[in-house]
């Protein structure tokens, strides 16, 4: 699925492309790829949904949206997949994922959803629990508070991928 | 203070960024504009940190292994430990949130055996036990995230 150069080319832009006039042939220089191989392996890994999405990542903080809830619930594990599917759909959820519970953590369905207030963020958790029924699953809203540190993943190659040195993102 | 330009970057070129020789043109003719006024407009962007950057979004555990953190850490401890888990390199988000588990962060490496190292070295060094949350499944097609810039 994924081969060596496709690995490569995924960490050369995992911290951002260059803001340059021809970034796909500033990465293939890097690489030792030619333009036309950088273009055409990203359009591959953007079907193939290795990369979920290209463009410009905005700073929601930063940009007014200051509250910002991750809402988990404890849901059947029978029902987490359908549960999961329409959260998605929603369009004020950002991130919607399945995890593990722990002895001390019962949750196994996460989200996100990022906005300027917290009564705009609990609006529409309700109408989302309305909209999906989820009211009668144990849940818990957890707003952020301070923010310690935020950055793109930066992923160091492993082999096949020769190793190398990383500006932060 | 954002311009029209800045403001049409932030919210119509968070997805199908185009892959052609030169996308930042391909951008510029659709907002009628110069190439050069796009790129100054985005490294403006990028330097006042209203964008983290123009790239991929990588969905978890594809070029390495990604995990969830939970942590419930005294309130007088809390700063001295988020800044112990901050040091390290391979944690890239880390916020205090309202819960008993009040510090949650996420920490990737190369491979699942490095990630468990780097957890057990914050376990010992903060004095906290984790409670380690990877992703089953992810649900979300991740469309970009529509911004409301009205008072921007």
């Amino acid at each position: 699925m994924l081969d060596a150069r496709d690995f490569q080319l995924l960490t050369e832009i995992q911290s951002g492309l260059p803001i340059s006039p021809r970034p796909y042939h500033d990465i293939g220089l890097a690489l030792g790829m030619s333009e036309a191989e950088v273009i055409e392996r990203l359009a591959v890994l953007r079907q193939t949904g290795l990369i979920k999405r290209l463009g410009v990542i905005v700073k929601h903080r930063q940009l007014g949206y200051r509250a910002n809830a991750m809402i988990v619930w404890n849901i059947p594990d029978a029902q987490v997949k359908t549960l999961g599917d329409r959260i998605s759909r929603s369009s004020f959820v950002t991130l919607c994922y399945q995890r593990p519970r722990t002895s001390e953590w019962p949750y196994n369905l996460y989200c996100m959803i990022h906005g300027k207030d917290r009564g705009t963020v609990l609006a529409q958790l309700d109408q989302l629990s309305a909209e999906c029924g989820l009211q009668a699953f144990d849940r818990e809203i957890l707003f952020s508070r301070r923010c310690f540190k935020q950055r793109g993943a930066l992923y160091r190659p492993v082999a096949p991928a020769p190793s190398a040195e990383f500006a932060h993102g | 203070m954002l311009t029209d330009l800045h403001k049409h970057l932030l919210n119509d070129f968070q997805r199908d960024f185009p892959l052609v020789e030169r996308p930042y043109l391909e951008i510029a003719n659709q907002l009628g504009v110069s190439e050069d006024a796009v790129l100054s407009a985005l490294t403006e962007l990028r330097d006042s940190q209203l964008i983290s950057r123009v790239g991929p979004i990588i969905p978890p555990n594809q070029i390495g292994a990604s995990m969830l953190v939970a942590m419930a850490v005294p309130e007088s401890e809390l700063q001295r430990a988020a800044d112990i888990i901050s040091h390290y390199p391979e944690v890239n988000h880390n916020y205090e949130r309202e819960n008993r588990f009040n510090l949650w962060f996420v920490a990737v490496a190369s491979t699942a055996e490095q990630l468990a190292r780097v957890l057990d070295a914050i376990e010992s060094e903060t004095g906290y036990k984790t409670q380690r949350l990877p992703l089953l499944n992810d649900f979300h097609i991740d469309l970009g995230f529509r911004l409301d810039l009205t008072h921007a």
